[in-house]
């Protein structure tokens, strides 16, 4: 039955947060996506800003007319056509190794960029903690303190001071550009650290605040100029995992009791206990982690600026966190090893807002995707999947991994994600046709820590053949 | 002879005397004194055996304080751990893995030259005669040029047979072998793995294009199930072992992994 269809539609279109933009239009049914995307930059009195368009949950790939669903069409109805903005710069995907700097004499357990992304430093199990000069790609300082393992290391959002943290329960602070240590150690868990996380420059542009997470199930907050620990959040009854400090204050901690804490940080007082998971809770992400990260830096628009000013970073800084958290609602997911997600509202609630049920194996590590539109897990079943994180609805999978995915990093536009994994390799995947875009070889063995530098250069990789690589377009 | 612990029961029932602690301190202070004295005025073959005793006492003593101030400096500086392990592994129990199997570079030299650093380096010739058994053929059982292998063999999945007349060597069904033992030396574990094919008998190349498997042969065998990675990211299926017993005396396959 051939049914004749109409060539135009009534569409209206609506911003990814619901606000409507200008009145219905009517448009023919087989424009095209560039042709979308001028309407909506007249509309919107923008210049030359790409855009994602959705007709009911469908991207529109090619024309409108491919993405509709012609047959049920009421041509009375006005359809809705979601625009989603995406970032203005590009960031181009890592295609070769640049340089792999040997100098760890054990594998490379972390690295990291500092949130300018100018920076670059990485610990190891050789006890020792190396700034590396990304300019010429050579080692830069040695820094010798720790007696056991390096396990983590984090950057202060300021970018002046590097915590890094060992095996046997020691926080130390370095000065990235003299390689020396600042203060005193700062000793007080019994056990490993298993994560770091500084206070939000927005909050305090002193970057005084460092919360850690130990195995032996406390965490701590380090005034980091007296070196001496202010409050000791004890709570949970295993090893803590995870600790994030979120940009309202509020301190969310992961462990392997199944449960997820939330605490105040000026006060140290429990908010509230969210549970959910049957198993250890490896691992955490706020939908805020990126601009935390970056605090009053935007890696890619104001390279040039250089403002020392604190009170005019601070004011940038929670002008950043305002714009990604618009409705205070700070989204947190957390990956377990009962091979599940959940994502949760922890501001406000205590139930779950989703639970992301896929993977087969224990979930390792989980992302936001700097938009905050998507959420990465990696899991060691040697794939990695994506989930919208407003909903917590299934996008795809990807896979390629021959073995167990360690680690996720996304580009700081949100158009490519990078894994690492036990089979020795790094991929890139894209976002826009969901598939795998290049397979990097090159590591020996396991590759343990991987991070894209925040305006996104630089990939930087280390595993346990002990080299640290260097990745670049 | 006494009966039963009574000092130990007096003690217990009526305690010590009072001044018990003082006295065994001033006995133990004086313990010194009486030594010397008694090396002083000691003569003779007394004075030698006394003096022999008092220095291997005095050593003895020396190397206990010393073994107990080691002790004390261990404690202090623990060894770090080989093998460093990010935070998310550290809980779990990952098995210790070999290191990355020698890159593919250097495999294919190898291959090329056909040698290898082998664990088995000197092997037993295999005469003809131990090998193979002459099988009389014919109708009046004349003729004498059919072989039979008596050692192990291992024939491909594709093998078809040649019609009687032309077929020069027999490999008997019961000495066929499909999978092998194969353990690898840095794991020190062991797996049963199927072969792929012999790479080289190193007694003769006709041993080899025949697949007899004997001390000392190279197999190539199927490690896919050991998930090991090459530096690409692929699964490597192929690596070479070499057998370690008599296979036809035992009735299984040993092997060692090259790596």
């Amino acid at each position: 039955m051939e049914v004749d269809l109409p060539s135009t539609v009534q569409a209206r279109l609506k911003s990814d947060t619901g606000e409507e933009t200008g009145s219905p239009l009517d448009l023919p049914l087989n424009i095209t996506r560039d042709q979308l995307q001028l309407i909506c930059n007249a509309l919107l009195e923008e210049e030359d800003k790409p855009f994602l368009f959705f007709v009911k949950d469908v991207e529109i790939t090619n024309s409108l007319k491919d993405a509709l669903d012609i047959k049920s069409l009421n041509s009375e109805e006005v359809v809705e056509i979601i625009y989603q903005q995406q970032a203005v710069f590009r960031v181009r995907p890592v295609t070769r190794c640049t340089s792999s700097i040997p100098g760890h004499a054990e594998a490379v357990i972390s690295t990291s960029f500092s949130p300018s992304g100018k920076q670059l430093a990485s610990g190891s199990g050789d006890t020792t903690v190396r700034f590396w000069d990304l300019s010429t790609q050579t080692p830069l300082h040695v820094c010798k303190g720790h007696a056991n393992w390096v396990l983590c290391i984090s950057w202060s959002p300021d970018g002046f001071k590097l915590a890094s943290a060992c095996k046997q329960g020691k926080v130390m602070l370095w000065d990235p550009r003299t390689g020396h240590q600042i203060g005193k150690t700062m000793s007080g868990h019994k056990q490993w650290v298993t994560a770091l996380a500084w206070e939000p420059y927005h909050k305090n542009p002193e970057c005084r605040k460092l919360a850690s997470a130990s195995k032996d199930g406390d965490v701590r907050i380090w005034d980091t100029v007296t070196c001496l620990t202010i409050l000791s959040l004890t709570g949970h009854s295993k090893a803590v995992t995870s600790v994030k400090w979120g940009g309202n204050g509020l301190i969310y901690t992961s462990s392997q009791d199944r449960t997820i804490k939330v605490w105040r940080a000026d006060d140290g007082v429990l908010c509230r206990t969210l549970e959910g998971h049957a198993h250890w809770v490896n691992t955490l992400a706020l939908s805020t982690d990126y601009v935390l990260r970056t605090g009053p830096f935007h890696p890619v628009m104001d390279q040039q600026a250089y403002i020392t000013d604190k009170n005019v970073l601070q004011q940038r800084a929670l002008e950043r966190y305002e714009a990604v958290c618009t409705k205070n609602d700070e989204r947190l997911v957390s990956g377990s090893d009962d091979f599940t997600l959940f994502l949760w509202l922890p501001e406000k609630e205590k139930r779950p807002l989703a639970r992301m049920t896929g993977h087969q194996q224990l979930i390792n590590d989980v992302k936001f995707s700097p938009d905050t539109r998507y959420i990465a897990s990696a899991s060691f079943d040697k794939s990695v999947k994506l989930w919208d994180s407003i909903t917590g609805k299934f996008i795809t999978s990807l896979r390629g991994h021959v073995q167990a995915v360690y680690m996720v990093a996304w580009s700081a536009d949100s158009r490519l994600l990078l894994s690492s994994s036990a089979d020795s390799t790094l991929k890139v995947w894209s976002m826009k046709t969901k598939k795998l875009e290049l397979d990097l070889p090159g590591h020996a063995d396991e590759v343990f820590a991987v991070d894209w530098s925040p305006d996104g250069a630089y990939v930087a990789s280390g595993g346990k053949d002990k080299v640290l690589k260097l990745w670049q377009h | 002879m006494p009966q039963n612990e009574y000092i130990e029961r007096h003690k217990k029932l009526y305690g010590r005397r009072l001044d018990y602690e003082e006295r065994k301190r001033k006995r133990e202070a004086r313990e010194p004194h009486k030594r010397a004295e008694k090396a002083r005025k000691l003569r003779g073959i007394k004075a030698k055996i006394y003096n022999k005793e008092r220095r291997n006492e005095k050593i003895q003593m020396k190397k206990k304080i010393k073994a107990h101030e080691e002790k004390n400096v261990k404690q202090n500086t623990e060894k770090v751990a080989e093998g460093a392990l990010p935070v998310y592994l550290l809980d779990r129990d990952v098995q210790s893995r070999a290191k990355v199997l020698s890159n593919m570079i250097k495999q294919k030299r190898k291959e090329k030259a056909g040698k290898w650093d082998v664990p088995i380096p000197k092997v037993r010739a295999q005469a003809d005669a131990e090998v193979f058994k002459v099988l009389k053929s014919g109708k009046t059982k004349r003729k004498a040029w059919k072989r039979m292998v008596t050692k192990v063999t291992y024939v491909g999945e594709n093998f078809t047979r040649k019609p009687p007349k032309f077929e020069r060597f027999i490999r008997p069904m019961a000495l066929r072998f499909k999978k092998a033992h194969v353990t690898h030396p840095e794991l020190k574990a062991t797996f049963c793995l199927p072969i792929i094919g012999v790479k080289k008998n190193p007694s003769s190349q006709m041993y080899t294009s025949l697949g007899v498997i004997t001390k000392g042969t190279v197999l190539e065998v199927n490690i896919s199930e050991l998930g090991l990675v090459t530096q690409a990211g692929k699964v490597v299926w192929g690596k070479y072992a070499q057998v370690t017993n008599n296979p036809e005396n035992d009735g299984c396959i040993n092997a060692v992994l090259l790596v």
